[in-house]
């Protein structure tokens, strides 16, 4: 298959970045879309040009690094899927294809494709986690899990960290990423001890990196790659308001 | 050099109670004063800085990823195993810590493997309290699941997603340090060399992968928790920034490498479909409770599975395997799959695979169960092959996975070299000469959340705070030598990607040190090696600058480790003449075809000292058996 690419390219924050073209021929079906910019990026390098930086590492959906905008898609136009799982055969033959980084204030670019999400840490450390020591714990058997509670907890548990609901968000909200952790623990007895806090802290955080608010236009579901869905934004919103009803 | 574990004296079962009673204990007032560098934020790097942190250390953790919860860790899928015996089907520690030597085909050390199995049921503790969703039964209490090797369900699992979210754990551990300001975390930061002062590990230099810029971090200890060296064949289920650097600076400084030659081949992965191919995606061992491996029974059968008759249909491990069946141990199912393949058997376009099928266990539970317990997995391989396995067998073939060899340590973790620890994969201790499934989970959280924990205190404890300078002539010269390396790849000029060399690496050792070995293929592969150094260091091509986001400059210097490493690793197989666990030498075998072992010659660990370019020396730690007898492992 032949494409014709627009990629972006931009040397660093501070530069103003442009698109560039690139021809992407013979490329097997079976390509994921990552290896499509490593034999486009080889080329490259064999014509003594710089290839483009594109961040990407275990290329099996699951570490969350990789994610490129790809004709006004994140991650593509599939659906349910990682960039590294999306394959060529999803295109036309001959079809141009647009690749910008993921776009928002709270990410800046670094270089490329390549953007800073470290605003996802940063609200993860305002309270995303259950404060036990270790050692301290009790045996994994004395508190018992409703098993439909501990499969809506995993529902929610299954984000990946790659910021394609917020890339997607016409707002540039960081707010499904943030529930799904306020959901994961929300839904778990281990949870609760800290779920008024963890709310209130997280919620401030995300704000405070500046990603915008949810205005319910359901493209971070459409988006999201792990399928967690605005029920966890529900959620987080519930608990909000009982953390504001509560000393 | 003398290789002392350092085994405690006593009965095994008392080793490590009396150990940990032994050690001498830090004041929790003074722990502040200690400073532990911590490379790696997978499990067990994220594991070790996050309890290091929670006793009070001052601790600096690195990653080349742009944030931890990213590392590979969180690629593993079936889950992790504890000695919890919640089945009643009579676990016990013992038989976990048997199950894992036997499994290892006797090259691990019973003390440390013995000391795995007694922390295991706490890992599972920890990480439920953690808020970890392991799968539940109705009544609320956790799921098992089995794996190959064992006869007991002992898996615990979040779905397909185990290793995920083990590691999410982990790092929301390690968050709620760094928001305390008792971790220091430094991603997209990637370890370029070790420095060593007066024969003790002081601390390391990193270059800013943003940036480019070179700095010294000391310290009173550092831990390698930096993975597998898997990517050494190019193709591997190893994430792609997965690399043997930080283990080969390492080495260079003086830290043993052990056993690199056993390196696991995993059974079940989605076979190569062409040259484009940049890895190779793992379908987990869980798989195998359900699926049922077959080929056709006759060669150059190229009908589609689904019209291929039952007496036509070879279940090749269920027949050769009547006990363990499709759960034989990886390395059994990897050479069996390679053997009919071999034989012109295998399915799929290129012949190089075999049918993992679904059909009786969908026809038994039906498809909601089934989505249930691998829903994900069934996803993700219709992703990549755009076959449905409800409907059609998936094609599966063996791939390389992980690397049981790595830094030899002794029963504290620590290396050789005074003060550098080494946990998880990075190091060679407990799976011996082949990883059961749902090991390397444990093992990774066991060495970081409850073992360094200790070791490294006791060791802090015993040598008292004191501080090396970051402009000590040990870290200017390391710093010197780290820029220029980096100014030579620079400086090649040639026509050459560091993808393009490292491809031509991979193949070459996948062909003569794969999965089945011997001397000629690995005297050719020792041959080849320099002659590839060569044409890396007069043909590199690296775009771009140093002082940058630079991907390319990235690779080239793991691949130069990449290529030195590869030379140790044929080293060590080609001096390994016996057959054991993943290492098959075709001069060492049964009869019947099955690997042999000998035990006479090489119950040892090979743990190779860096001689400064030269042959590299061997040294020989023994292995001794006193509580599982050496016996040929069979599954029959």
């Amino acid at each position: 298959m032949d494409f014709k690419l627009k990629v972006w390219r931009q040397r660093g924050a501070g530069d103003k970045g442009a698109f560039a073209n690139y021809d992407a021929k013979d490329i097997s079906p079976d390509t994921s879309f990552l290896e499509m910019l490593d034999i486009v990026n080889e080329r490259l390098i064999a014509k003594g040009e710089e290839p483009f930086a594109f961040d990407h590492d275990c290329r099996e959906g699951i570490c969350g690094t990789c994610g490129c905008m790809v004709n006004g898609y994140a991650h593509g136009h599939q659906g349910g899927t990682t960039l590294c799982q999306f394959h060529m055969r999803e295109f036309q033959d001959g079809e141009t294809i647009w690749i910008e980084p993921f776009r928002a204030k709270a990410f800046p670019v670094i270089r490329d494709l390549v953007v800073d999400r470290g605003a996802f840490d940063k609200i993860v450390q305002a309270g995303g986690y259950i404060s036990v020591r270790t050692g301290s714990a009790p045996d994994g058997n004395a508190v018992p899990v409703p098993k439909d509670d501990a499969e809506r907890s995993m529902d929610a548990a299954a984000c990946i960290g790659c910021g394609a609901c917020v890339a997607a968000c016409p707002n540039a909200s960081a707010m499904l990423f943030t529930s799904g952790k306020i959901a994961q623990f929300a839904r778990l007895p281990q949870g609760q001890p800290e779920r008024i806090d963890r709310v209130r802290h997280m919620v401030a955080a995300m704000e405070q990196a500046g990603f915008g608010a949810c205005t319910n236009h359901a493209e971070c579901e459409a988006a999201c790659p792990k399928e967690l869905k605005l029920d966890c934004i529900a959620q987080m919103n519930r608990d909000l308001i009982k953390a504001a009803l509560v000393k | 050099m003398e290789l002392d574990a350092r085994i405690p004296e006593g009965p095994i079962e008392q080793k490590w109670t009396k150990h940990r009673f032994n050690m001498k204990l830090v004041n929790p007032a003074n722990k502040r004063k200690y400073t532990v560098i911590v490379v790696g934020s997978g499990l067990a790097g994220g594991a070790a800085a996050a309890s290091l942190a929670e006793l009070g250390y001052n601790v600096k953790c690195f990653c080349y990823q742009d944030s931890p919860r990213r590392a590979h860790s969180i690629a593993a899928q079936g889950g992790i195993n504890a000695a919890k015996n919640y089945q009643n089907d009579g676990d016990s520690t013992f038989r976990l810590f048997f199950d894992t030597v036997k499994g290892g085909d006797f090259r691990a050390r019973e003390a440390n493997v013995f000391r795995l199995a007694e922390v295991s049921g706490a890992i599972i503790d920890h990480c439920v309290a953690q808020g970890v969703p392991f799968a539940r039964e109705y009544g609320g209490l956790l799921d098992n699941r089995s794996f190959g090797g064992a006869q007991v369900s002992r898996t615990f699992y979040a779905r397909g997603q185990t290793g995920q979210q083990l590691l999410l754990g982990a790092y929301s551990s390690l968050s709620r340090q760094i928001a305390l300001r008792n971790v220091k975390m430094f991603p997209r930061t990637e370890m370029l060399d070790l420095v060593v002062v007066d024969g003790r590990a002081r601390g390391i230099v990193v270059r800013d992968m943003v940036t480019g810029a070179v700095s010294s971090h000391a310290g009173d200890a550092v831990i390698l928790a930096t993975g597998g060296y898997g990517n050494v064949f190019y193709l591997s289920t190893n994430a792609k920034g997965c690399n043997v650097s930080a283990l080969w600076r390492a080495h260079k400084r003086g830290a043993l490498f052990a056993n690199p030659c056993f390196t696991q081949i995993h059974p079940t992965c989605i076979p190569v479909t062409g040259d484009h191919q940049s890895k190779l995606t793992l379908m987990s061992e869980s798989l195998r409770n359900d699926g049922r491996i077959w080929v056709p029974a006759n060669k150059g059968d190229k009908r589609s599975p689904d019209v291929i008759p039952e007496p036509e249909r070879d279940y090749y491990l269920e027949r050769r395997f009547p006990t363990f069946g499709n759960l034989v141990p990886r390395d059994v199912a990897s050479r069996a799959a390679k053997a009919v393949c071999d034989e012109g058997r295998g399915v799929g376009k290129t012949g190089y695979g075999v049918y993992l099928d679904f059909r009786d266990s969908l026809a038994r539970q039906g498809e909601d169960v089934i989505r249930e317990k691998y829903g994900n997995l069934f996803h993700m391989y219709k992703k990549i092959t755009a076959e449905n396995p409800y409907r059609v067998p998936m094609r599966i073939y063996p791939a390389i996975h992980y690397a049981m060899g790595g830094l030899w340590v002794d029963y504290n973790l620590m290396s050789n070299v005074d003060g550098l620890f080494v946990a998880g994969e990075a190091n060679f201790s407990d799976h011996g000469a082949n990883r059961l499934g749902a090991s390397a989970l444990m093992q990774g959280l066991a060495d970081g959340y409850f073992i360094l924990p200790y070791t490294v205190s006791d060791y802090c404890a015993r040598k008292g705070a004191s501080k090396v300078a970051e402009d000590h002539a040990g870290f200017k010269g390391a710093e010197a030598e780290v820029r220029d390396r980096t100014s030579k790849l620079l400086a090649v000029k040639g026509e050459r990607s560091p993808d393009s060399l490292h491809k031509e690496l991979g193949k070459l050792l996948w062909e003569h040190c794969g999965m089945a070995r011997n001397e000629t293929g690995l005297r050719k592969c020792l041959a080849e090696i320099p002659r590839i150094r060569d044409e890396f260091a007069k043909n590199l091509r690296v775009t771009g600058a140093d002082a940058e986001l630079n991907q390319t400059l990235e690779k080239a210097g793991r691949v130069a480790d990449f290529i030195d490493f590869a030379e140790l690793l044929v080293k060590d197989a080609l001096e390994r003449k016996e057959s054991c666990g993943c290492h098959l030498r075709e001069e060492s075998q049964t009869e019947e075809g099955e690997p042999l072992r000998d035990d006479k010659n090489h119950a040892h660990v090979a743990a190779w000292e860096w001689t400064g370019g030269l042959e590299p020396k061997l040294h020989k730690e023994p292995l001794k058996f006193e509580h599982v007898a050496l016996v040929q492992r069979s599954y029959k």
